[in-house]
């Protein structure tokens, strides 16, 4: 079996490097340049993966990223493993493993190849309509469904590769590197605009460059030649940056464009390592002009999947780019021309070609006299009804075609082959064109879709805009892009071309077999073994709009999104159904065009740096002493302190009693700071708080509550008066900027007539919050020089200060309900202010607590935590804060919201504290109330929202919401959990000093 | 991805951004004289119209001007960008 099969040396294989890779265990050798593909057939390979749903014995079909069955896993032995490759797109470098996907125990013999033979009872929406019942069972199908189907492993450690992202921006990207594009970009760059000219593959040129046709003449020379000599030109023009292995995944609105650079998945291990694997780049395009080409349509006839039976064009490609022969006795199937192009290949490099099955009654152009010249047997009015070869294609039978297409007749040819080249013409390659929300138009004669409506700057030129013939291109090309690019004149406005002009071609989207359609099996969708018959299905159980029919039989929803065969789904759906193509609309491509890796999306993106996050300036101090952290909104904020080997529970209890026997300290600078200044300032906060602001002294304090305009809780937080016109508001630690949003949106677009300034100053101050008995004590031996008497400094007011060198703001005010301090100073002093607190407070026994313990004293207090306590369908009356609603103001936000209908009614949820009757038992925040154990269906009065156990009181409590709770007073009501019921009462929400006699302690 | 033409600082990219709804919906002056029908006309009803549709954007990562822009919802094309409190263009 391993027999050399290269034909001559080609020019873009460098056989003097052997290169040896190793494909499912066993070592191979190929050469540089060479993709797993080519060095795989090169030794004789065809059978590669196995399908789907059948397990269906596949081999290599075509020579490019649209391959849909040669899908291999690569793997190093490291967690460098990557599933879902194509084959025809890895190049080989040395060490190299890959192995079959989609097969167990391996692929010559596969279990799940059963399917294949009970293929009968496995139609269209077999999943969907067998393992929906009972959808209890759901989890055992899914586990069965998982095991046979495989898509490839995916890594179990992380990815050690570097990704990278690039922003570009440019006057023009070209797509596509074919004739077209490289005509393009230069005559672009040439006039002075930056351009950008992406392929994905690793050599520009296209098809053209290795197409040394007789039949095409450029300028007197072989197309080839001719387009090595441009593309040599190329590397000389400023203005133009050229990148290979560059795939454009995705083409958005604007010219936003994405693509993904390969970067090192072509080099040897050794040279991998420490450089940027793949690069995502974000092109932002004045103008694109996408040169995408376009993409060889296979032929739809029974057993049209067998390895061996590949694209006439791959076939070509692999004899004259990588010198290798993907048979020995080939046959070649078509309905149109280009098949006489790769027969005319082969013949001329000494390599047998059987014979050709051409549907066409017949054919007088030059290409096809010069086969008939050659010899070759063409059998004209035929199709092939049956294919034979498990594992490899041994031979093909085919029938005359009736003058209808829809029947065949007379003797079965058989012809023994072991490949068999198959052309059903060509469909531009229009994906990005539609992706970027371009209008598609359908083209009778040459039945190709085609753009008609551009929906930004963008020109499609090319075969991908229905020019095949190379004098149409470069015709078409001159005349467009002068217009498009608005220049006087193209480099090849005088090129004399010469190229074949029949086009004759006879299109049966579903080729008829001697067999009845229920006994064969023409694959439309190869990876997802999706066939003419499931389509027909479909139809008949009436499905009719192409989205669902592919969803139901899920043509087109493989990784190759049904590249070959999707234009032949519409054409039997269009045909069955008896409408016009495109009538019951065409599929929709979406991104990505080809699978990009989770490494290039996510680029640099990866661990510490996934998301962003914001520390305080006492972050290091936190880190010393071994703090644990939370995450709040962006933040990373001190969750509690464990000392030695203390769980949270006790470090928490430990905290908490501190800072209400002697003193406690909380890191605060997380909280949002919003600077308000102008002579409105105070009318400003009258209209967004529920409460009254006019009358707020200078250097006084305030709580105040925000609300939607729907009434609803938004967000909480002390106000302070620094001067006549001039307040620094506080706001919850996540709501900050959304807050900051809100007030500048009505500052700007409701009340332009106030004076009002606001400034984000929550970064610019440190704040460190004492509370607790001592903590008095503890800031006088700070600040000896401040008078802290009551008289001076009473609860809720605010004293400028300082503290050696360091101006701070100091406010008394208490989120604990013991006797507090704020001390406000400039970010970087943070955290030497801190350190001076716990000097200070050493003999005191000062306890730093984080917000963990927070949450509890405030809890005690029942204090409410927006977010927590709410979640934006809680109003102040709700809430039981009647209190801080004023009613003498004619305006506020969310005011007349408070008097809708719906939000005046009794049974809304309401705030209430609740009791355990076993003092022991703390609830689980988020459990459901009810007041009927026995009920059917169970009445939800409610749910848990903080729970805690409160070492102050020495017994759980807990805060909720409950239906008419707050006339449920003393009530006793249950939570069911799933082992017990628990018994509570509802209470005061204030469960600790309710008469705030501590404040001033 | 669109560009946006800030009308105070020029073109950037779509992600500087946040869309805020559909514009010229005045706050009532006099929410208290209002029915309740009336205010949840002005809290909840929303056109989102398939086409040209006048929008209130904000340069959130930006400048943080707020601004009105005319945009086709369906195909993102934007039409007209100005001030707040700029008159709509009547067509
Ligand atoms: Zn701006």
């Amino acid at each position: 079996m391993s027999t050399n099969l290269r034909v001559k040396s080609s020019e873009f294989i460098d056989e003097t490097i052997r290169i040896s890779f190793k494909f499912n265990g066993k070592t191979y050798q190929g050469f540089k340049g060479d993709t797993l593909a080519s060095a795989l057939l090169a030794n004789n390979i065809h059978l590669v993966g196995r399908s789907f749903k059948y397990h269906r014995p596949r081999g290599i079909m075509t020579a490019g990223s649209e391959e849909p069955n040669a899908i291999v896993q690569l793997n190093d032995k490291t967690n460098r493993t990557e599933p879902n490759v194509r084959a025809t797109e890895v190049e080989i470098y040395e060490g190299l493993e890959a192995s079959s996907q989609n097969c167990w125990p391996n692929v010559n013999f596969d279990i799940g190849g059963i399917n294949n033979a009970i293929s009968a009872f496995l139609p269209a929406g077999f999943y969907y309509k067998t393992f929906m019942w009972p959808a209890s069972f759901w989890e055992k199908y899914e586990y069965f469904i998982r095991q046979s189907a495989g898509l490839g492993k995916s890594p179990s450690d992380n990815d050690p590769d570097i990704y990278d992202h690039r922003n570009i921006h440019c006057d023009v990207l070209v797509v596509g590197a074919g004739i077209s594009g490289i005509l393009a970009a230069k005559n672009a760059a040439k006039n002075n605009l930056k351009t950008l000219l992406v392929d994905e593959k690793n050599e520009l040129g296209g098809a053209t460059i290795y197409q040394n046709s007789e039949f095409n003449k450029i300028d007197n020379q072989s197309s080839s030649n001719w387009i090595k000599k441009e593309i040599q030109e190329l590397k000389n023009i400023k203005n133009l940056e050229i990148k290979t292995r560059t795939s454009v995944a995705a083409f958005h609105g604007y010219n936003y464009l994405l693509a993904r650079e390969n970067l090192t998945d072509h080099l040897e291990k050794k040279n991998k390592q420490g450089k940027i694997r793949q690069r995502l780049l974000k092109i932002r395009a004045k103008k694109v002009i996408l040169a995408t080409g376009a993409l060889e349509r296979p032929l739809i006839f029974n057993n049209n999947d067998r390895p061996g039976i590949m694209l006439s064009s791959a076939v070509k490609k692999y004899a004259d780019f990588y010198g290798v022969i993907s048979g020995k006795k080939n046959v070649f199937f078509t309905n149109n021309d280009s098949a006489y192009e790769s027969v005319l290949c082969l013949h001329n490099k000494g390599i047998k070609v059987e014979a050709i099955i051409d549907i066409r009654e017949n054919s007088d152009s030059k290409i096809v006299k010069a086969v008939k010249d050659a010899g070759i047997t063409i059998h004209w009015s035929h199709t092939i009804v049956d294919t034979k070869g498990y594992k490899k294609l041994s031979s093909i039978s085919a029938m005359k075609l009736s003058n209808d297409g829809l029947s065949v007749t007379g003797k079965n040819i058989n012809i023994s082959c072991d490949c068999l080249g198959v052309t059903g013409g060509w469909t531009p390659a229009v994906h990005l064109f539609t992706q970027s929300g371009g209008k598609l138009v359908f083209d009778e004669n040459n039945k190709v879709f085609l753009p008609n409506e551009y929906p930004s700057e963008q020109l499609s030129v090319g075969s991908c805009n229905g020019d095949f013939k190379i004098k149409e291109i470069i015709n078409n090309l001159s005349i467009n892009l002068k217009q498009f690019l608005k220049i006087k004149k193209t480099d090849f406005d005088d090129i004399t071309v010469e190229s074949e002009e029949e086009n004759s071609k006879r299109n049966i989207w579903l080729l008829p077999s001697d067999k009845p359609i229920g006994k064969t099996k023409p694959f439309v969708d190869y990876q997802n073994d999706a066939t003419a018959k499931d389509i027909k299905l479909a139809l008949r159980e009436g499905f009719r709009s192409i989205e669902h029919v592919k969803r139901y039989t899920t043509t087109g929803m493989g990784t190759d999104q049904g590249k070959l065969g999707n234009m032949h789904a519409l054409g039997i759906i269009a045909d069955t159904a008896g409408v016009k193509m495109g009538e019951l609309g065409t599929t929709t491509f979406r991104p990505p065009y080809t699978p990009l890796t989770f490494g290039t999306i996510v680029g640099r993106n990866v661990g510490e740096y996934f998301d962003i996050f914001r520390r305080t300036p006492m972050n290091d101090w936190h880190i010393e002493n071994k703090a644990k952290f939370e995450n709040v909104g962006q933040w990373k904020r001190a969750w509690y302190y464990p000392i030695n080997d203390e769980n949270m529970h006790k470090a928490v209890q430990r905290e908490s009693l501190a800072a209400r026997e002697s003193a406690g300290i909380l890191d605060a600078s997380t909280l949002g700071k919003i600077d308000i200044q102008g002579s409105d300032a105070s009318e400003f906060l009258n209209r967004v708080y529920t409460n009254a602001w006019s009358k707020l002294g200078i250097g006084k304090c305030r709580y105040g509550l925000m609300l939607n305009e729907d009434g609803m809780v938004y967000d909480d937080g002390v106000t302070t008066r620094l001067g006549e016109n001039h307040y620094i508001m506080t706001t919850t630690t996540g709501g900050a900027a959304n807050v900051l949003g809100k007030l500048e949106d009505y500052l700007q677009t409701e009340w332009p007539e106030l004076d009002v300034y606001l400034t984000s100053v929550t970064d610019h101050y440190a704040t460190a919050s004492i509370c607790g008995p001592n903590s008095k004590k503890i800031l006088n031996k700070i600040i000896p020089d401040l008078d802290l008497s009551e008289e001076n400094f009473p609860h809720m007011s605010f004293k400028n200060a300082q503290i050696g060198n360091i101006k701070c703001r100091l406010m008394r005010i208490s989120f604990t309900g013991e006797h507090s301090y704020e001390i406000n100073v400039q970010a970087n002093y943070g955290k030497a202010i801190w350190e001076k607190c716990m000097e200070a407070g050493k003999e005191f026994n000062i306890t730093p607590y984080g917000t963990e313990t927070m949450h509890l004293l405030r809890a005690e207090k029942g204090f409410i935590i927006v977010g927590q306590d709410t979640d934006g369908t809680m109003t102040p009356i709700d809430l039981q804060m009647n209190w801080i609603v004023s009613k003498k103001k004619y305006d506020f936000i969310g005011k007349r919201s408070l008097y809708r209908s719906d939000t005046m009614k009794e049974e809304r949820k309401q705030l209430v504290g609740l009791l355990t009757d076993d003092p022991n038992i703390v609830l689980e925040e988020g459990a459901q109330i009810v007041s009927e154990l026995n009920q059917s269906p169970v009445n939800m009065l409610g749910h848990v929202t903080s729970s805690y156990y409160s070492p102050n009181l020495k017994k759980s409590i807990a805060l909720a919401v409950v239906r008419s709770g707050k006339n449920m007073m003393g009530k006793k009501l249950f939570i069911p959990m799933v082992d017990k019921n628990i018994n509570v009462t509802v209470a005061n929400p204030i469960f600790f000093d309710t008469e705030n006699k501590r404040l001033n302690a | 991805m669109f560009i946006i033409n800030c009308p105070y600082c020029g073109e950037r990219d779509q992600q500087e951004f946040k869309a805020g709804g559909e514009a010229h919906i005045e706050r009532p002056k006099q929410p208290t004289e209002l029915s309740d029908d009336e205010w949840a006309g002005y809290l909840f009803m929303r056109k989102n119209i398939k086409g040209v549709q006048f929008e209130r954007w904000n340069h959130a990562h930006g400048c943080r001007k707020w601004f009105n822009m005319v945009r086709d919802t369906s195909n993102d094309e934007i039409k007209l960008i100005y001030k707040m409190g700029e008159k709509p263009p009547s067509e």
